[in-house]
């Protein structure tokens, strides 16, 4: 088949993969997070972790939760890679930098997973296991609970409860993420991806050279990278390494396994709120916009305008032959549409406007469909504003769901939303102003631009994905990173759960002839409007000057 | 915040030997069923009982003589010394440069240039996938165009016929699945060996 043949086969299985799965997935989760019993399994966990699971909790005591777990596992995280001389399975690989272990103790907590080490000469199989591994289940469960403590907020009246934090978190990684990782880590070794204990295989090729070839337990950290939208790979190049992605099928699975989750969290809110519509128009604007980046980069990919590109004859600098443009562009498009960041093609070496599409993808806050819970309250957080915006012109008072949109409510929703645009701007503008920026660019002009950028929308937003060729190993880079990534996870975190206790308290307003509907085109318009408004009204000046001067030169 | 920082540090260790030992530990022993361990382990090739190579990692091979190279080459790889070298296996990355990089522009020129030459073609018969670096640094397909183009130079170099060297790469030419077709470069090499 031809490239855009093979791509376009490939987008197809994969929509029909998803819809297969809509329903079922999405139901299973609403009855993950409804019911009322405990599996004894979960008894046994809760007896170890000394926690009442019945005891439902107000919104700051859940915050407080999401935080001083959120703590704790930076500080062991952090310890975990400062102590790996003195770890089984660490092949000779030292203690991490404080650096280098802060930056990445705070990147895989938030779900962020970049990546500023080689893991290949930096981190053991402990590390890799009992450090990154976990928190690739448990970032994406804390995502998932505040997602349904939102979801909760909207559902329920006149309480001050938003649920156990404890108990949302173990169904997460219990009922869900553990079983679907289980079931695909074996499917991806059955398809060539690894799961060694070695550090490596010595082989001497045709022509008698030697060489090490490195290993790694690859598909337990795999499925679940994917499947909670984390994007830390076990090597450096990523699912672009043949051991963590072997064919066109594995990347096909992988890009499925990053979006299911977010993808089917739209039913599971439909559900929940008891209007299945309600879900199905979050899942239209997410689709649409997913649909409009991926034509923009593979159109861009195919027709690139750079001199080396031009020579070569097409833009295959960074990009697996099995995968080519096609399935690099819609796995760019999926992994920073979601939260994931994992890349099957190294998004620096795109053309100007095809490593934009990566960019704004992220820019829009990640909601197409955005990461593992985070996707979900991201696009309620954007439908409350918008549902505002639509209040004022009309000059009613706003309602969503049947809460009204007071002055709380819309306080917390934009403080929200405009947590990661301003660290996005400050934490790239210091980086301009500082003398020593220039240098660790790997690209001159507006594509040097393009990386900074980047760095920060990725940080801001958790998603770990990067214009690869800066170095971020300054103490400079490794802080502020580190720093964009904590306040771009929290900042919205704190203010969703706000804003779901202020909602919670609320009595339900019957719906009138004067209410807006929430579930047809006219609503969905308004959301992706606000959506890319917001996008806009902040970042066009920042696009201007790289990508898009990059597109036009 | 002291109470809730306790009480997740116990549900973090708790957690870490579910998820981080217990898990991994398991699919690491269901990965050693006979007909996944092999997989696991990085599907090594073994001729006479030698680790050769993997099918999934793209080593470039290096002739001992330039002048009669048999063997066919992969593509150019990030983590190599020269614009042409062999990659490291004990890692992968890619250039990270992009399509205004004077750097990239030179490595393509050389690379186009090298290669023209190597196998007697025009500059402009050399294929995309032959002149740029892949995203691992360790791909270990090249395109059939890329193949074809070296057919003629490894059937003068090993006295195999052109026919029989073009029917090795058609036989090695695997992703006809929902992929882009592409040659193993390892597997096809070991198939030029094998047959002379």
């Amino acid at each position: 088949m031809s490239d855009v043949a093979a791509g376009l086969v490939q987008v197809g299985i994969l929509l029909v993969a998803l819809a297969v799965v809509y329903k079922p997935l999405g139901d299973y989760m609403a009855r993950v997070f409804t019911s009322e019993k405990h599996l004894a399994v979960e008894r046994g966990l809760y007896k170890l972790f000394r926690v009442k699971p019945d005891a439902e909790q107000r919104w700051p005591t859940y915050a407080m939760g999401v935080l001083g777990f959120s703590f704790v596992s930076i500080v062991f995280l952090y310890l975990l890679q400062r102590l790996q001389a003195f770890l089984p399975l660490s092949f000779g690989r030292g203690a991490v930098s404080p650096a280098v272990a802060f930056n990445t103790a705070v990147s895989f907590v938030t779900n962020t997973n970049w990546q500023s080490y080689v893991p290949e000469t930096t981190m053991g199989d402990t590390v890799q296991m009992v450090g990154l591994t976990v928190q690739n289940f448990l970032s994406a469960a804390v995502g998932l609970a505040v997602a349904i403590a939102l979801v909760r907020g909207f559902v329920r009246r006149r309480t001050d409860r938003l649920g156990n934090f404890w108990v949302d978190l173990t169904r997460g990684a219990v009922r869900i993420l553990l079983p679907i990782s289980v079931v695909f880590a074996i499917v991806l070794i059955a398809m060539g991806v690894t799961q060694s204990l070695k550090s490596g295989v010595d082989v001497t090729g045709p022509g008698g050279a030697q060489n090490t070839i490195a290993l790694a337990p690859t598909a337990s950290q795999e499925a679940i990278k994917e499947l909670g939208t984390n994007g830390g790979g076990i090597f450096n190049a990523n699912s672009a390494h043949p051991f963590e992605n072997p064919t066109a099928w594995t990347d096909l699975i992988e890009i499925f396994l990053l979006l299911v989750v977010p993808v089917a969290l739209t039913r599971t809110f439909g559900t929940m709120v008891g209007n299945r519509k309600q879900g199905y128009v979050l899942v239209s604007v997410m689709g649409g916009i997913w649909a409009a980046v991926l034509a923009w980069v593979w159109l861009a990919e195919t027709h690139p305008n750079g001199p080396a590109a031009l020579l070569a004859g097409a833009n295959l600098e960074g990009k697996e032959q099995r995968f080519g443009i096609s399935a690099s562009s819609i796995f760019a498009t999926s992994t920073t549409g979601t939260s994931t960041g994992a890349v099957n093609s190294w998004h620096d070496s795109f053309s100007g406007l095809g490593g934009g599409g990566p960019l704004l993808n992220m820019l829009l806050g990640e909601v197409a469909p955005g990461g593992v819970g985070t996707g979900l309250y991201g696009i309620l957080v954007v439908a409350v504003i918008a549902m505002f915006l639509a209040g004022l012109m009309v000059g009613r008072t706003p309602e969503y769901l049947g809460k009204k949109l007071g002055k709380t409510e819309v306080t917390t929703a934009a403080i929200s939303i405009l947590a990661m645009p301003t660290v996005v701007l400050l934490g790239a503008g210091a980086a301009l102003l500082l003398p020593d920026t220039t240098s660790a660019l790997n690209n001159s002009g507006a594509h040097g631009l393009s990386e900074l950028l980047y760095a920060y929308a990725s940080a801001s937003n958790n998603n770990g994905s990067a214009f690869a060729g800066i170095t971020v190993t300054s103490d400079w880079f490794q802080s502020s990173l580190g720093v964009a990534m904590l306040i771009g996870r929290f900042v919205p975190i704190l203010a969703t759960l706000c804003l779901a206790g202020a909602l919670a308290k609320q009595k339900k307003v019957p719906e009138t002839s004067g209410t807006l509907p929430t579930t047809g085109p006219l609503f969905g318009s308004m959301l992706a409007g606000t959506i890319i408004l917001v996008a806009a009204l902040t970042f066009i000046p920042a696009l201007a000057l790289g990508p898009f001067a990059e597109g036009l030169a | 915040m002291v109470k809730q920082a306790s009480a997740g540090l116990r549900v973090l260790l708790v957690f870490t030997v579910l998820l981080g030992v217990i898990y991994p530990l398991g699919i690491w022993a269901v990965s050693r069923i006979p007909g996944l361990q092999s997989k696991a382990e990085g599907s090594v090739i073994s001729v006479n009982g030698q680790a050769v190579g993997s099918s999934l990692i793209g080593i470039d091979p290096v002739a001992p003589d330039p002048a009669h190279d048999p063997y066919f080459h992969t593509r150019p790889s990030a983590t190599a010394k020269d614009v042409l070298g062999p990659g490291d296996p004990s890692t992968s990355a890619g250039s990270n440069l992009g399509g205004f990089s004077d750097k990239l522009l030179g490595q393509i020129q050389q690379r186009k240039a090298a290669i023209a030459q190597r196998e007697g073609v025009p500059l402009d018969a050399v294929p995309p996938d032959a002149v740029t670096a892949s995203a691992s640094g360790i791909d270990p397909t090249i395109s059939v165009a890329y193949a074809d183009l070296q057919v003629a130079r490894v059937a003068r170099n090993t006295g195999l016929s052109e026919d029989k060297v073009k029917q090795l790469v058609e036989q090695n030419t695997t992703g006809y699945g929902i992929g882009i077709p592409g040659v193993n470069v390892l597997e096809l090499n070991l198939a030029v060996a094998g047959a002379h």
